[in-house]
Formats: C-alpha cells, structure tokens, sequence
C-alpha cells in the first residue's frame, strides 16, 4: 500500500496572531512552525501501517523552502520520503489541485491528511482533493483499518460517531483518535540523522488559479473587564445571565 | 437565480442550525435582489422554512437516504443549484455540511469559504468574514468564482422570523453511487451534542478526578447543556475525546459556555472564543480565564457548583 501524509507547515498552537502590512498578511515574526496537530495523528496512524502492514508512507507539502524543516520534521518521525510543491499555499481549492497532481503521478492508494489545519481551518482540502481524484472520502475520522483493498473507519458526527466501509483508493480527513496523543512520536536523534539523507523532492506547481482570496484580517475586539460574582452570591450570578446577558 | 440553502434534519425535524443558514441565506437574497430555495431531505414539516425566508423547499423523501452520505448528499445539492441556476449555495457548520461542502465545491466548480460569521460585507465581489487561527482572528475573503459556497459557524447569525410561506416540491434527483457505506451510528439520543448546543458547560482538571463529573452533568441537565472538558482531562481519559473543546478539539459556538475548573491556555480559549458569553468558576483568580470571561466567581467548584444547580433549579421552577 501506497502512503501519502498530507503535512500543513503551520504556527505553533501557543503563537499569538498578529498582521502586517495594514493586516493584510500574517506577521510570521518570532512565530514558531510545527505540523498541524491534525496531520500529526495521521502521520502516526500511517507509521503503523508502514510497521505493521508494510506500506510505504511519503509525505507532502505545497509551500516555498521555508516549510522544508516541517517536511523534515516529519521524515525524522519515520516517512520513506518527502515531496514539496514549489508554490505558495493560496487557497484550498489551489493547494488540492496541487496535491491531486502528486497524487496521480504517485499512484497512492490512502491519502492522510488532516480533517483540518489550525491556522485556516477551512476543512475544505481532503474533501476537494477527494472529489478530484474520484476516491473515496472519511472526514472527521478517529479510526482506520485497511484490509487488502478494504478499509473500515470510524467518523465523528455531532453527538456521536458512525462506522463505515470503504475501499481504496481513500482519502481520509484525520484527527485526533486515529492514534492517541500518548502515541506521537518525538523524533530520536537517530531519526534526525537518518532523515537528512532521506530524499526531499522539491516538484514545480501545475497549473491552479485560487478561487478565494483573503484580503484582510482582524483581530476579535478587545474584551471588556470580567464582572467578578462574590461565590457566596450565586442568586447574582443567575441574575446576570437572566437579565443582563439574557443567556438563560 | 435564488439562493440555495442546505437544511439538515434529524428523524424528519429540522435542527436549529437549519432555521439558521435559512435566516442567513434570506439576508443574502435580499442583498441580491433574488429568493431563496432550500433543499431538505426526509424532513416533516418543510413549511417550516418558509417563516426564515425560504420561498421553495425543494423536499426529497428516500429511505435510501436515511443514512447521511456526503458524496450523495452532494450531489443532490448539485442537481438542485444547477437547476435553480444558484450562484450562492450556504450550508450550516455542522459535521454533515462540513464533510459534503468541498465536495459539492468541485461539482459545481465553486469557492467556497467556512466558518463564516456574518452576511456578505459585499455582494460584488462576494466578501465575507469568517474566523481563523482558531478563533484567535477573522478574515474577509473574497470568493472570486461564479457559484460560491458559504459555510456558516453555527449561532453566529440566529434566527430571523419573516413570517414568509414556503412552496413546497418533491424533488427526485438522481442519485450518485458511493463507494462509502454506513454499517453503524453510536449516538447519545438524550444528550445535547457540542454542535448543537445553546450553553456547554465544561470541567477542566480543577476537578480532581472523573468521579466528580456527577455535578458537572447535573448543572450540564439543568440548563440543557452539553457537557465538555479541556484537553488534559480527555488526555487522562476522565472524558472521552468527542467532549474535548480547544484548537486541537472541537469548536464552541455557543451562546453560553461555562468553565469549571479549566485554567484558560491559549489554546483553549483560542477553541471557545466564538462563544458569546463566558463564565468561569476558579479557585485561582490568577488563571488566565478570567481575563476572557464575562462573568467570573472565584471559588472552589466543589462548593460553588452546587450552590448554582441548586439556585437555576430555584430560578427554572419559578419562571415556569
């Protein structure tokens, strides 16, 4: 079985936001970069199946050189091999388009990737990816078999989940429960080593003009102060929500 | 030319985010100059919509449906959008619509933009704000496309009453095959999901242990809430995962939401901020929540949640 992991090169989860240039690009200053903890799941599930079932697992991102340490990153955690296309991510539509076009060439049988990334979180690309290469499409998926060409995942639904059959060719939206969070890997220094000879193909971009494009951001208004309720005074407490917030 | 709206139900009824994406698509027809059709499945009572702002419900009624399928669900939408000659298509936030709407995307060669938060700045060209950074910012997008897809965070337009009537038709469009089938759904049919929720109420480790949930599910009761937790409380595996809300968990779009014990970490208010209002109980008065809560009591939940079950039960028993 042929193994692609989608990996989103994205700000680390502590990072404060903040823009430039009249707010109109993310200020990448003093930003630090990591895999989107989405991804992360799903290169680790993809790890299993390559030490259990043999597969091969090549990862893949569609950014400029400076997501090259994130591809790295995950090379040290154990993929065969890494793909970057050449162009700046611009928009889900684009970066599926790209992504559709390795995949293809590939030949992969299960694509990885996360059911969304944490800085855009659109929770678009797996879906549209899917849709144009004709696969199968899990989203939301907290468990994965595959059996020969059969697969049987499990997906989050609001309020529950639902278990389902399929077959590859599949592209699967992951996130956290295809592996748990004890099972991530932080990569040994013997991963490190290995991963700097492992081969990093950088492929030019076909063809994908962005269907949306951000033009500016925000940040969220300022928050007035918190109105401290006295714990002995909880009648005020319901007032408040009843007559002031008017929430209950 | 009408705006199409997706509107989801469950066992025939629709669900609240339903009434809401009609609202929503209302007021983009009405910046439009144009109507709004919504497509329902299997659902009772589609007359319904017509008092958000639909004009036609296109209803499709097959028990082969019964299981949602986004490839096929998709499709339909797509048989009706281009039937309509839509150029807007909206869809809730829901886990459902999340998974068919960039499928539909392709189909109907559409851009689309999630997380929406309000009506279209814009109309030419299409602009719309929606969140990102997980909640820590919003953007305004503009969709450069034909046919364009809104995807709406869920309580962030509420319901608009038109007192309007809907047309309803049966609608029998064909249906796609899928090479993805549902063998079982494992759902919670008394409880409210996160998704669906108006109040969450939500324990962190500040509780001690999963024994002490009881009082965190009663309050969770009283209110008609859903019940949630931090990430370190589903990672010690006091809670499943599908209650742990944050970046790296579910999302809260509530209009109330409740913190128990939960000290604030970036990361977890960043997965909350959309709530509309905040409230938090902490021992400590230090811990970063109660700088991003409205309300705040600083005290010991094992004293102050009972205090506040016992004084919500007193405050529902007298405006009944």
């Amino acid at each position: 079985m042929k193994i692609l992991v989608c990996i989103s090169h994205v700000p680390d989860t502590t990072s404060k936001i903040n823009f430039t240039d009249g707010d109109t690009k993310f200020d990448t200053n003093g930003v630090q970069y990591v895999i989107n903890p989405n991804d992360e799941f799903g290169l680790t599930r993809a790890m299993w199946f390559k030490e259990k079932q043999g597969a091969s697992v090549d990862v893949v991102n569609v950014g400029g050189a400076e997501t090259e340490p994130t591809l790295r990153k995950a090379l040290a955690i154990g993929a065969d091999s890494a793909i970057r296309v050449n162009t700046s991510a611009t928009d889900g539509y684009a970066v599926a388009k790209q992504l559709a076009k390795v995949v293809n060439d590939g030949g992969y049988d299960l694509v990885i990737a996360g059911r969304e990334s944490i800085d855009y979180n659109g929770a678009m690309v797996p879906g549209m990816l899917a849709a144009m290469i004709n696969a199968n499409f899990v989203t939301n998926c907290i468990s994965l078999e595959v059996d020969g060409t059969n697969a049987k995942a499990v997906r989050e639904i609001d309020g529950g989940k639902e278990t389902v059959s399929t077959s590859l060719p599949l592209v699967i939206g992951g996130q956290k429960g295809l592996v748990e969070e004890s099972d991530l890997r932080i990569p040994n220094m013997r991963g490190i080593m290995m991963a700097r000879k492992k081969p990093l193909t950088v492929v030019e971009p076909t063809d994908a003009n962005a269907e949306t494009k951000a033009v500016s951001f925000e940040k969220p208004a300022p928050k007035g102060a918190v109105k401290l309720v006295d714990a002995d005074n909880i009648d005020e407490l319901v007032n408040l929500l009843h007559n002031e917030a008017k929430v209950i | 030319m009408s705006i199409l709206v997706y509107t989801e139900s469950e066992n025939g009824k629709f669900k609240k985010a339903a009434l809401e994406v009609v609202s929503y698509a209302k007021a983009v027809a009405d910046q439009m100059g144009t109507s709004v059709t919504a497509v329902a499945v299997n659902a009772d009572d589609a007359e319904v919509l017509g008092n958000y702002g639909a004009s036609k419900v296109l209803l499709v009624k097959d028990e082969s449906l019964k299981a949602f399928n986004a490839q096929k669900y998709a499709g339909i939408l797509e048989d009706a959008a281009k039937n309509e000659g839509s150029k807007v298509v909206v869809v809730s936030a829901s886990a459902n619509s999340k998974y068919l709407a960039p499928l539909l995307a392709v189909g109907l060669d559409a851009g689309y933009v999630s997380n929406v938060v309000a009506a279209p700045s814009n109309v030419s060209p299409f602009t719309v704000k929606h969140s990102a950074f997980t909640n820590k910012a919003f953007a305004n997008t503009e969709i450069a496309t034909d046919v364009k897809i809104v995807g709406l965070s869920n309580n962030s337009f509420g319901l608009v009453e038109s007192g309007g009537n809907a047309s309803v038709e049966d609608f029998s469009p064909s249906i796609s095959e899928s090479g993805v089938t549902v063998e079982s759904v494992d759902k919670a049919t008394d409880k409210v999901s996160i998704a669906d929720a108006e109040i969450v109420v939500s324990g962190g480790r500040g509780l001690k242990g999963p024994e002490n949930w009881g009082m965190i599910e009663e309050l969770a009761e009283v209110l008609g809430a859903a019940t949630a937790c931090s990430k370190p409380v589903s990672d010690l595996g006091w809670r499943p995962h599908s209650e742990h809300v944050g970046q790296t968990g579910k999302p809260v779009a509530s209009n109330l939401y409740i913190a128990i014990g939960i000290s604030g970490a970036i990361q977890h208010l960043a997965g909350i901020n959309s709530s509309k209002v905040k409230v938090v109980i902490n021992t400590d008065p230090e811990a970063p929540f109660f700088k991003a809560a409205d309300y705040g009591v600083v005290g010991d939940a094992f004293e102050v949640v009972p205090k506040l079950i016992e004084k919500l039960k007193a405050f529902k028993a007298a405006n009944a």
